[in-house]
């Protein structure tokens, strides 16, 4: 059977979706003719026509207000950002409109808000970076990061079918790297539900999104000193899967917690927080976080790299705190 | 470029609305005014409603004249000093006055206060304190409308101030890029907040806007009733039969300050007493009664009407619960199926 990649999964996702449901539709920049700017709206306007796959101007907000009023009438939209970094520009519309909406007057928003998102692709400052922490401080929205293509496929029919509004962060240099052979039948993952990857009892670490791969890479260094190490995708950041987030933290009384994005602010301080606040008694060590560096994400490929967390950064932390 | 109509080309066939529109038009005109002179004047000042009040005194006309005309499956996108269109979509009164003063049985349950509600089984769009942020949302409405070949508009609202946002612009674009059918109705009643609108725009009227838009515009009297209903059926016959966005203009005064607690000391005196004498109540009175469609008597008894109407909303209200302190947690998301 042929492999899927993560890009495609999505594709996949969303056409279903729209195939099985006509309230869903697409509108973004570019998501028509063109087909997105990264190809995951393909072939979508020929199929479902211009209706259902809507061109908009740039404009942020339009997409999202669009998406929200659309959805007050029974509509399922899924709005593309082009790259998630311009998700900034529909701010108001996300936090105030649609994340408020059910909880002032009872009108669910049911709209998925995707992109592109995380660097390592030399995208510089405005094409690289990770948004989660610019909305986690919202009640009211749902914030979901495969690092599968099993999971984009799942994740993003999930974020359609959920009532309420779903950030749909998709990483960009997971794309075409990632892929695997994907059940024919339906399948949905849910959302809140985090999965564990690899299996151990020394170490845990806890990360979501493209760093999922730095983590196995590093346990995989780890194993050859004879640590198992644990390494827990956490999938939704909210509803975050807090008993899996304990598990963990108590099967290996050493955790760290490692996201792309940067350090300070970061949903990191939150796991460790709840981690620290639950599962105290069954720490050995500080909880460590591992991160990007707090600066702008840098253009040139030496100062990406030295931004981005590596394998190695999560190997020395893991050294570190095995010496406790 | 499509045609733009100014003040003096709106010449009104104000013979050709009918003596119960009219009577439908003082009505919720006045009983806008009567429920906000409560809310702002009474209600607020005996400390029955805490937080912000803001009021349309003065420009009931707007509200009523305009969004009589919604139809069925029609959506509204309100802005703050519309209490008229609430009670013309048929929200009761005495879930608005219980909306005021912060009780379980509001608009909102407690959850949001004063013009901050909505209902969408009455076709309401809450309005966000973030003006103009309901223009986009509108225009996702009117979407949906042209999607599914509903034959239905959006009424999308906004004062001048909310012009200058970039979500104003940004869903009129939108709105005219794909045709779709809303009406945008403009209340400008010259301040924002303390800003007068030289300090607010460059153009003269929020109608200068709309040809960028390439999109249909007319500037109102706001305090005539009667220009203000013929002129938005027009516009919302437009918008309907598939033409496209259409902008209207209302010219008329904010006859208070931005909210309770502003005395609008910055406003000239002689303003106040200019628009009082254009006081949209008093001429469709005038109108009616020189027309022969209305008496002095039939004034009085719509007046001891409405005062008993909002006397059984004010004493339902305060006799209604305020939301259990545990109420906070509920509603963030969808519970259950």
């Amino acid at each position: 059977m042929a492999l899927t990649t993560y890009l495609e999964a999505i594709r996949q996702g969303i056409w279903e979706e729209m195939e099985r449901d006509e309230r869903v539709f697409v509108l973004g920049e570019d998501v028509g003719v063109y087909g997105g700017a990264f190809k995951v709206t393909k072939g979508m306007l020929d199929h479902f026509g211009p209706e259902r796959v809507v061109d908009t101007p740039i404009s942020e907000s339009a997409i999202v207000g669009a998406a929200i009023g659309a959805s007050y009438l029974g509509m399922r939209p899924v709005a593309e950002m082009q790259f998630i970094d311009f998700i900034s520009c529909c701010f108001d519309q996300i936090t105030n409109f649609a994340a408020k909406s059910r909880y002032r007057w009872g009108a669910g928003v049911p709209i998925v808000i995707r992109g592109p998102s995380g660097g390592n692709t030399h995208g510089g400052p405005f094409h690289s970076q990770n948004v989660e922490s610019y909305f986690y401080n919202t009640p009211g929205l749902k914030i979901v990061q495969p690092s599968t293509a099993y999971d984009a496929k799942g994740l993003i029919k999930a974020a359609i079918r959920d009532e309420d509004p779903v950030l749909y962060l998709e990483h960009k240099y997971l794309y075409r790297r990632i892929k695997e052979e994907l059940p024919s039948e339906d399948f949905v993952v849910p959302i809140g539900e985090a999965a564990v990857r690899r299996e151990g009892s020394d170490l845990g670490i806890i990360t979501y999104g493209a760093m999922v791969y730095n983590a196995l890479d590093a346990a995989d260094i780890l194993a050859k000193d004879g640590v198992e190490t644990e390494v827990l995708d956490v999938r939704s950041l909210q509803p975050l899967d807090e008993n899996a987030i304990l598990e963990t933290a108590m099967k290996t009384n050493k955790v760290i917690v490692l996201h792309e994005a940067c350090l300070t602010g970061g949903a990191g301080g939150e796991l460790a927080a709840r981690i620290a606040e639950k599962a105290f008694d069954f720490l050995d060590g500080p909880i460590i976080r591992v991160a990007a560096k707090d600066t702008p994400v840098p253009f040139s490929p030496p100062l990406e790299e030295y931004f981005l967390p590596q394998v190695d950064d999560v190997v020395d932390a893991a050294r570190k705190l095995l010496a406790y | 470029m499509l045609e733009r109509k100014t003040v003096s080309q709106t010449k009104t066939k104000r013979s050709k609305i009918s003596k119960e529109t009219k009577r439908q038009l003082l009505h919720y005109m006045t009983l806008s005014r009567r429920i906000e002179h409560r809310i702002e004047r009474v209600l607020y000042r005996q400390g029955k409603i805490v937080g912000g009040v803001y009021v349309g005194r003065g420009q009931e006309a707007i509200s009523v004249a305009t969004a009589i005309h919604m139809l069925d499956n029609d959506i509204v996108a309100p802005t703050h000093r519309d209490m008229g269109i609430f009670l013309i979509c048929g929200v009761s009164e005495r879930r608005i006055i219980a909306q005021y003063m912060g009780r379980k049985t509001g608009v909102t349950q407690g959850k949001d206060g004063n013009m901050h509600m909505g209902d969408l089984k009455h076709n309401i769009i809450a309005f966000v304190s973030h003006l103009g942020d309901n223009v986009p949302v509108a225009a996702g409405a009117a979407l949906t409308f042209k999607m599914r070949g509903q034959d239905n508009v959006a009424f999308c609202y906004s004062g001048e101030g909310a012009t200058s946002r970039g979500d104003w612009h940004e869903g009129v674009n939108f709105a005219c890029v794909h045709k779709l059918p809303i009406v945008f109705f403009i209340n400008n009643n010259q301040y924002a907040y303390s800003t007068p609108i030289e300090l607010q725009m460059p153009v003269k009227d929020v109608a200068d806007r709309a040809p960028a838009y390439a999109m249909a515009a007319e500037v109102v009297d706001g305090n005539d009733a009667l220009a203000v209903y013929e002129s938005a059926g027009r516009a919302v016959d437009w918008a309907r039969s598939g033409k496209g966005p259409y902008l209207v203009e209302y010219k008329t005064f904010r006859m208070t300050g931005h909210s309770a607690h502003d005395d609008a000391g910055y406003v000239p005196k002689e303003l106040f007493e200019e628009w009082a004498r254009k006081d949209p109540i008093e001429r469709l009175q005038k109108h009616m009664i020189d027309a022969g469609e209305l008496t002095a008597e039939g004034i009085e008894s719509m007046e001891n009407e409405i005062t008993a109407i909002i006397d059984d909303a004010v004493d339902w209200a305060d006799k209604s619960p305020y939301p259990d302190p545990e109420d906070c947690l509920k509603g963030v998301y969808h519970e259950g199926r």
